[in-house]
C-alpha cells in the first residue's frame, strides 16, 4: 500500500481525467497502472505527474501502460519522429524490409493495431505497412 | 338450550373478531410489501435485493455488491410508507480479487525492447526475468519517450540506470 500512497496523485489524476479500464495493482513492490486515456494530452499529463513524483523515472517501482483511445483503427495519427522519416515495413519488426516512408509530422491513417508496438498504417501517398507505435501520436 | 346458543354466539363473535383483525392487518403487510418491491425494482443497483414485510417490519435479503448498496437498500425500504423498521440481512459480495499482472516472457520482451531502443544507439538494454535494465547515455529530453515505450511492453520493472545528458 505504501506505493499507492507515494503515487496517490498519479492514480487520482488518472481517475479524474476519464481514464477508462483503469487498473492499479501492486505486486512484488511494483505498482502497475494500466488504462486507456481519452486523449493524448491526458496520457502526457499522467506521465508529467509520474515524472514529478519520480524524477527521471529511476525508482523502478512503477510500470505505467496507458493507451490512448483515439489511437483506433480508422483514426489519424501524426508521425512524431525526432526529425527523420518514419520507416514503413512489410511486417511488424525492425528486421522486416522497408516498403515506404512517412515524413516527419505527416498525418497517416491507422489501419489496425498489431500489438503495443506496431501499427498497420497507410499514408495519403498510398504506402501501407507496419510502423513503430512509439513514433505515432494521436491527433489531440 | 340457552347455554348452547350462548356458546354458539360467543364462537361466532370470536370468529368475526379474528376475521376483522386478520382483514385489517393481512392486506396491509402485502400492500406494504408490494410498495417495497416496486421501490426496489425501480433502482437497477438493487437488482439482487428482496424484502419481506411482516407486521410492518421489513426484512431485506439477497446480495448487495458493496456496503453503499446495502445502505441504499436500507434507506430505500425505510422510506416506504407504513414500514416501521428494517432488518437488513443483505449480504455484501466481496469484490473479486484483481487479476494478477501479466509479465512478458523474456524472449519476446527482449525483441521488443531492442526495437524500442533501436533509435538510441547510446542506450543498452538487458532483459532478465522480466526486468529491463537500461544503461548508457541518453538526452534527458528523450527519457520520457523511451520510458513510455519500454513500460508498455509489460516488463516486471524497468531499472533506469541511464546517464542523462
Amino acid at each position: 500500500m505504501a506505493l499507492q500512497d507515494k503515487y496517490k496523485e498519479l492514480v487520482d489524476t488518472a481517475k479524474t481525467s476519464g481514464v477508462s479500464d483503469l487498473q492499479v495493482r501492486e505486486q512484488d513492490n511494483v505498482l502497475y497502472i494500466d488504462g486507456v486515456a481519452p486523449t493524448g494530452s491526458v496520457k502526457d499529463k499522467l506521465w508529467d505527474v509520474y515524472g514529478r513524483i519520480d524524477p527521471d523515472f529511476r525508482a523502478a517501482d512503477v510500470v505505467m501502460n496507458i493507451n490512448v483511445s483515439t489511437m483506433a483503427p480508422g483514426g489519424k495519427a501524426k508521425v512524431v519522429t525526432e526529425k527523420s522519416n518514419l520507416n514503413i515495413r512489410k511486417g511488424p519488426g525492425t528486421d522486416q524490409p522497408i516498403v515506404g516512408k512517412a515524413s516527419h509530422e505527416e498525418m497517416v491513417t491507422l489501419v489496425s493495431k498489431m500489438n503495443d508496438q506496431w501499427w498497420l498504417i497507410r499514408t495519403d501517398g498510398g504506402a501501407e505497412g507496419y510502423a513503430f507505435a512509439q513514433y505515432l501520436a494521436p491527433e489531440n | 338450550m340457552k347455554k348452547t346458543s350462548l356458546r354458539w354466539l360467543t364462537g361466532m363473535l370470536l370468529f368475526f373478531l379474528t376475521s376483522i383483525v386478520f382483514y385489517s392487518c393481512g392486506p396491509k403487510d402485502t400492500d406494504i410489501n408490494a410498495a417495497v418491491d416496486a421501490k426496489l425494482k425501480a433502482i437497477p443497483d438493487l437488482a439482487g435485493v428482496t424484502a419481506t414485510v411482516k407486521d410492518g417490519v421489513a426484512t431485506i435479503a439477497g446480495e448487495c455488491k458493496d456496503e453503499a448498496t446495502k445502505t441504499l437498500a436500507e434507506s430505500t425500504v425505510k422510506g416506504v410508507e407504513h414500514v416501521k423498521s428494517v432488518v437488513n440481512n443483505c449480504t455484501v459480495t466481496p469484490p473479486p480479487a484483481p487479476a494478477p499482472v501479466v509479465i512478458a516472457q523474456d524472449d519476446p520482451l527482449t525483441k521488443s525492447v531492442n526495437d524500442a531502443i533501436k533509435d538510441y544507439p547510446t542506450v543498452k538494454a538487458e532483459v532478465k526475468d522480466g526486468v529491463v535494465t537500461l544503461t548508457g547515455e541518453l538526452n534527458r529530453s528523450s527519457n520520457k519517450k523511451l520510458m513510455q515505450a519500454i513500460q508498455q511492453l509489460h516488463p516486471k520493472k524497468v531499472e533506469n540506470k541511464l546517464t542523462l545528458k
